[in-house]
This record gives C-alpha cells, structure tokens and sequence, in this order.
C-alpha cells in the first residue's frame, strides 16, 4: 500500500476517534464520573430515593407500554403499506416520517392544544399519564414502521402461496410464514421506540405537567433537578439512563446476530 | 374483507396519532388573527432565537456530514479493532436521552467539571453560551449521516475504488471522484436528516444554555418560553414556522428517499 | 382427478397473458405446458392452483368447479421455480407443514415425513435447514413438501429452471419414475422442449396465451399443427413455402429439379451427429443434420458447395 494511501487511513482513523472522544466518549465519561463522585452508596442512595424510584418506573412502564402498541400498530401499518394498494398511499407513506422531522416542543404544544384544557374535541387529558403515552406514541410512530416495511417488502410472496397451496389459512400464513421472518425487524424497530420513549423530554415538558410521583418522568426528573441545583440527584438518574440506552443498543445488536443466524447456520 | 379492516386501522391510527395535532398548529397560530401572528414574529427576541437556532445548525451540520463520510469510509473500508465500539459510540445519540447529553455537558465544562475552570481561567464561556450549545447540538445530530452512509458502502463495495488505483489515482482522487460520487444521495439524505434533528433540537440545548432571553435562546426554547409566559399565539406562531420547515424537510426525505435507496 | 379448464382469459393491466384458454388433462396423467416466456403458461398453472383468479371461464376439478375456491382447499401439491422453502424452518418442518395444518397425529407426521425424506433421498437431512441445502436438494425437499398432505394433483411452475444441467437431467428422470408409481395427476410447467419431450405423456403448446396444439410429443414433432409448433419443438429450416427439418434433408453430390444449392459456412461435430451449416443461394442460412457416417462419406467441409434434396416438406396454411 503506497504511503499516501496508509497517511490517508491513517487520517481518517484519526479523525473518527478524536471526534467520537471529544463529542461523545468525554462528556460520558464525565458523567458516569461525576456520579461515583462521592462514592457508590451515596450513588445507591440518591439512585433509590422515592422520587427518583418512582420517575424511572414511569418511564419504563410508560416506555413499555409504547413499545408494545408500537408493535401491533406499526406492523400493521407497515402491512398495509407494503401489501395495499390505494390512492394516496405514497403521502401516507410520507407522513410516517413526521415525528423525525418535526421538533419535539411543537409536537408537545400540539397535543396539548389537542388534548389539553382548551381542546377543540372536550378531551382534556393534560397532566396524566395518558397524556404522557399519547405524546410518546406521537414520536415513536415511525420506529417500528420504518423497521417493518424493508423486512416485508423482502419477503418472497412465494413462500406464502407455497403455505397456502399445503392448506394453510390466512392467520396461519402470517403466523407461521410471515411474522417468524418480520420478527427481527419488529423486535429492533420495538427497541429503537423504547429508547426513545425512555428518554424523550420535548414533547413530554409541557403536557405532562411533571408532577413528582405522578406524571414526572425520569428525563424530567433529571432536568428539574440540574436547574434546581441537586446535580448529584440528576447525575444518578441520567446514569440509569444511559445504562438503558446501552442496554437497548446491545438488544439491537442481538437481535441482528440473532435473526441472521439461519443464513450463517 | 380483513383487507379494509387493516387499512381502517392503520389510516385511523396515523391520522388521530399524527395528523389531528399536526393540523392544530396551523388552526391555532391564527387564533388572534394574522397581525398578531406577524408582530409575535418579528418580536427581536424571536428573531434572535431563530437566528441562533440557524447558527447552530450552520455549524453542527456540516462538521457532523464530514465526521459521518470519514467515519462510514473508515468502518467499512478499514479493519480496525474497535469497529464495533466505535459503531456502538456512533449509534448512542440515537438511544440516549437529550436531557443525560446536557447534563455530560453541564458536568464537563461546568465550575467542578474536568474542563470548567480551564476555559474559565481563559475567559472563555461555554456553558450558557453559544459554543454548549453547538457540541451538544452536535452530538445528538451526529449518527445521521454516517448511518447513511454506511449500508451504502458497503453495498457498492470497492471494486470501483480498486479499479481507480489500478489506473494511477491517488487516495485523495479516487475519494473525490470515484467514492464521494457513489455515496452523494445517502450523504444528502443524511444531511436532511442531520438539519432536521438541529432545528429541532430540545433537550440538550435547554440544559446547557441557560435559556437567556435574547442570547441563548433557539427557536424551540423559545416555543417553551412563549408557552409558560401565556403567550399562546408566540408560541403558536413560532411552532407554525418550525412546522411549515419540518413539511420541508419531509418533502425533502421524500423525494430523495428512492433515489438513496438505489 | 381430472382437470379441465374452459375458456379461461386473464389480463394484467395491459398485457394479455391468456386469452379463451380451453383445455383438458386426464386424470392420472404427465401433462407439460411448454412455450417461450410471455406464452401463460405459468399463469395457467398458477390458476389451476387457485394461486391467481381468471378474469372469465372456468377452472373444475374431477368435475366439479373450482374457480371460486380457495388454493388451501383445492388439493393441490404446488412446487416452484425457487423452492419457495420455508428458510426458518427445518427440512423435516419443512415437509411437514401440510399435515400439520391438517392436524395429523405426531406419530402419524413423522412417519410420513420419513417415508418422503427416503423417496427424494434427503435421509439424514432432516433437521437442516433450507441454507444448507444445495438447490437440487431444496428442490428434492420441496417435492417432498408438495406430496406430503398427499395431493390429487401436482402441479410444478418450472422446477428444474433453476438448477444445473446434470441435476436437472436427473430430476427428470426422478419425477417420470415418480409420477410412474404414484400416478397422481401430473403438470408441469417448461420452456424447454426437450424437457416436455422428455418426461411428459402429453404437452399443451401455448404461445402469446394461446393454445396452439395438445398432443403426444411425438405427434408434436412429426405432425405439427403450425408454423410456430414446428419451429419450437425441433429444429426447422424454412424451404421454400414449407419447412423442413434438418434431418429431412439429404445431402446428394449431383443437382437436380427437387435439389437446392448451399454453401458449407461451418460443420459441428455434436458427439454422434453432424450438424452442417449452410447459407442457400438466396442468402437465406439453413442447416443439415447428418451422422457422421454420412459426413465422412461426403468429406464436408467449410465453403463447399453441396445440393440438399428435403425428402419431407410441410406446408401450413
């Protein structure tokens, strides 16, 4: 390999590790210091303390609870997408992707108007927990879609009309046939809105109305508690946090190993 | 029969979950009348925030595109020990939360932060100013473009690269003409998405900035601000010109979309 | 069981894949569907299947009509072109998948599926998956598959299109012993002529979603019913107002009024035969098939000038 060409590798290499230490791997590493900071059982304390409990189980259940609707409801219109043909299914297809372009703030503001004290339709659910589900599954509703449609579309139709040829009823062709190969796809789009969910903040702020033990979710309890100064309580929690996110992008990765396994056997 | 079934649910789902607040925005600016809409909107302060909120993705949006060509050309193109770390570091942004990205932040370059007191000993301010507000703004914008990138590459594969050598191009050539142009709609589309996630950034921003009135506030704190300062229609206002971006920027994913995935 | 269709046209959006398909097949018996790309033959199989819906006529089956009922309850044994194997299953779930929708006992299941895995000769392979197999064995497994819930009909869309040609020359072996045994009602679906020769009682000609002849191969080839059959199903040169095949002409030293002029652009020794082509004296290229007895007699080779007499022309209205 000529010089250059090893200077250049070499460069890039470079460029990408200190970038990726600067932005990312720095601030991390501050983080999960600064929470040790005064050792792992005053960490233990703040981390077990009721409000910081009870914003995590929130924000977990909360997370869970998107997730799962995500799974039916965004398969479903990943099905419909791929598989129905009717006018105006490519603006449809558009629209999924408007929680990614539109700030989260505005999202949040909108649902408030929706659904708030002033709403246009009487449904004032502003300050509850279903409120909080609402807007996560606003921003979530991409995820699982997005995930579904590329797995679908690669399906052989082949394959189903072989189940179908052998007897099988429509349930069981997307029981057996379908849904063991949309699996993967469903399960990573599945992981992706958790995370997101657990860590969402700009749509939640204004609707949830972050009463503590109530509808204060865990992203919230950090940011209260950085601006009223507590930042050993924030940092506790935000390391929680960042354990989930780690924890999820290991699932992803499993579930990618995993569903490539047929392939490798 | 099931068919339409199907179909019912889905078009409900999205246009309750996605369509119904989305047209609440364009309903509600307009409350107090267009006047008022347009004094809101050329309030100084709004005016300002816009105008940091585009500064910061003037800045954040190119380094992140640079970062993401580099950093997709050395995952896939190099074998390196550490390339599953380093995908790994470049996917976070995706899964953490903004509010745990301003708190890092907040830690760093605080007064008890590792890097605080040195940029405070030089008279040089990043929390609750500008420079804060672009890393953090960087770095929840920074998987964009390298995972656009990335599934690219690798499928072109370097054959067209291999060939370029044979026939005397240099590293920095055979980059400019042969690679760069193989990737450009995935770069593209990277950088729409990159664009939309600065402006609409929240979180981050809002922890580390301080939110002052006429200095670091973005346009989305400043939606916030409008909001609890019961100033319904500002807040409206300045949703609407976000919204009417973010319409923009889904035409934009739209009409480019088929041609990255070619 | 017997399988009859009348009158069966179908359309995709512009294109015309059948038009007024008329056709019966005996029951018991190997019946190919052979044409170019485009013919519907494919089509046609796949609505016998109940796979695509006819736009009008008539599908029966042993008699009764079919065309409205659903493919899981027409009885049909379906085997494609690419398998279509299930990849997250086994070879044994695979094979099995048919009598577990009919909810035979466990015991009654994997009898069955040994029985099958021993007739394609995949014992052993049971519990591998579809990824491991080469593509004659995914093909073996999906015949297996096919004949497990025990079919009145088979009905295969080119199976052997996607396979080598040695595997393929024994799969056809293998499904004409097959069909010899079982007797199920039999067809296949193939673009090559030597194939339908080969394996099938009978073959269905179509071409642009038409019928143009139903008949034994060998009718086929001696007694083409058009310009189109003749030419598909064996060599043919056109002569004149007629057709000839290259082994209908004889190659003689001295012309006369029944004789042509043609120069030897290339001779090809194929094994025991040889085939010669020519150009005739109005440019028109043709070619001769002889034994090679015939050509070392005749010393062909390339430029010569030899006469061909056609000893059998066929003309078509």
């Amino acid at each position: 390999m000529p010089a250059s060409e090893g200077a250049a590798k070499a460069l890039s290499l470079g460029f990408t590790t200190a970038y990726l230490s600067l932005i990312v791997v720095l601030p991390i590493a501050a983080l999960v210091w600064a929470s040790r900071a005064d050792g792992v059982s005053s960490f233990w304390t703040v981390v077990t303390a009721p409000e910081a409990v009870a914003a995590l189980k929130l924000s977990l259940g909360a997370a869970a609870v998107v997730a799962g609707l995500n799974a039916v409801l965004g398969t479903i219109t990943a099905w419909v997408l791929v598989r129905d043909e009717f006018r105006g299914k490519e603006l449809v297809n558009a629209v999924i992707d408007l929680p990614f372009a539109l700030p989260t703030i505005v999202a949040g503001l909108t649902l408030l108007a929706l659904y708030g004290p002033s709403s246009p339709i009487g449904i004032d659910i502003a300050f509850t927990r279903t409120a909080i589900v609402a807007a996560l599954l606003f921003v979530t509703l991409p995820f699982v879609v997005r995930t579904v449609q590329p797995v679908l579309l690669e399906l052989e139709p082949e394959t189903e009309e072989a189940a179908r040829s052998l007897g099988a009823g429509e349930l069981r062709v997307f029981r057996s046939i379908v849904l063991p190969n949309i699996l993967p796809g469903v399960l990573s789009g599945v992981a992706l809105a958790f995370a997101r969910a657990v860590g969402e903040i700009g749509a939640l702020v204004l609707i949830s109305g972050n009463l503590p033990f109530r509808t204060e979710v865990a992203s919230v309890f950090v940011f209260t508690h950085i601006e009223s100064g507590d930042q050993a309580g924030a940092a506790a929690v935000a390391v929680v946090m960042l354990a989930i996110s780690f924890a999820v992008l290991l699932a992803i990765g499993g579930v990618r190993f995993l569903a490539t396994r047929h392939e490798r056997a | 029969m099931h068919r339409y079934a199907l179909r019912f649910t889905a078009l409900g789902y999205l246009l309750v979950v996605l369509l119904a607040p989305l047209s609440m925005v364009f309903w509600r600016a307009f409350d107090d009348g267009a006047g008022h809409l347009w004094r809101s909107l050329s309030d100084p302060n709004t005016v300002h925030a816009f105008k940091v909120t585009l500064l910061i993705t003037a800045i954040a949006v190119p380094l992140n595109t640079l970062f993401g060509v580099i950093c997709a050309l050395a995952i896939v193109r190099q074998r390196f020990p550490g390339a599953g770390i380093v995908n790994a570091l470049v996917d976070l942004p995706l899964a953490l939360s903004p509010v745990v990205v301003g708190l890092s932040l907040f830690l760093l370059f605080g007064r008890t932060g590792w890097f605080g007191p040195w940029f405070d000993e030089h008279g040089i301010q990043i929390l609750f100013a500008l420079p804060s507000m672009v890393i953090a703004t960087i770095f929840v914008s920074l998987p964009f473009v390298a995972r656009e990138v990335v599934p690219t590459l690798r499928e072109i594969g370097d054959e067209q690269e291999q060939a370029a050598h044979t026939l005397g191009a240099g590293p920095w050539a055979t980059f400019w003409r042969i690679t760069l142009p193989s990737i450009r709609w995935a770069v593209i589309y990277g950088v729409v998405l990159t664009t939309a996630r600065c402006l609409g950034e929240y979180g981050a921003v809002a922890v580390v900035s301080g939110h002052i009135e006429g200095q670091t506030e973005t346009a989305t704190l400043r939606v916030q601000d409008a909001y609890e300062n019961f100033d319904l229609p500002g807040a409206y206002g300045i949703s609407l010109v976000l919204a009417v971006l973010s319409v923009a920027v889904l035409v934009a994913m739209t009409l480019l979309k088929p041609k990255e995935a070619r | 069981m017997s399988i009859s269709v009348r009158n069966v046209s179908k359309c995709f959006g512009d294109f015309q894949a059948l038009d007024d398909v008329s056709v019966e097949v005996a029951s018991g018996s190997l019946t190919a569907l052979l044409g170019p790309s485009g013919s519907g033959k494919s089509t046609l199989l796949r609505i016998v299947a109940g796979l695509e819906q006819p736009d009008t006529g008539d599908v029966l089956l042993a008699g009764q009509h079919a065309t409205t009922v659903a493919p899981q309850r027409r009885g049909v044994g379906f085997v494609f072109q690419h398998y279509a194997a299930f990849k997250h299953m086994t070879v044994r779930n695979n094979v099995a998948f048919g009598l577990k929708i009919r909810k035979r006992t466990r015991t009654e299941i994997a009898a069955r599926v040994d029985e099958l895995l021993d007739l394609v000769q995949l014992q052993g392979f049971g519990d591998r998956y579809p990824s491991q197999l080469s593509g004659g064995q995914r093909q073996r497994m999906a015949l297996a598959r096919a004949l497990a819930p025990e079919p009145k009909v088979l009905l295969l869309d080119e199976p052997f299109g996607a396979l080598d040609a040695r595997v393929r020359s024994e799969l056809r072996v293998w499904l004409r012993r097959l069909h010899d045994e079982t007797h199920t009602t039999t067809v296949f679906v193939t673009h090559d002529q030597e194939e339908a020769m080969d394996v099938a009682d009978r073959v269905v000609v179509m071409n642009k979603g038409h019928i143009e002849q139903v008949d034994a191969p060998r009718v086929l080839y001696d007694a083409p019913a058009n310009e189109f059959v003749m030419g598909f199903v064996g060599q043919a040169n056109r002569f004149g107002e007629g057709w000839v095949r290259p082994h209908d002409l004889d190659v003689v030293s001295e012309p006369d009024e029944s004789t042509r002029e043609g120069q030897v652009l290339r001779v090809v020794h194929l094994g025991f035969e040889v085939r010669a082509e020519l150009v005739g004296d109005d440019g028109e290229p043709f070619s001769v098939q002889l034994t090679r007895d015939q050509a070392e007699e005749l010393e062909l080779e390339q430029g010569q000038i030899v006469y061909v007499r056609p000893n059998r022309t066929r003309a078509f209205a």
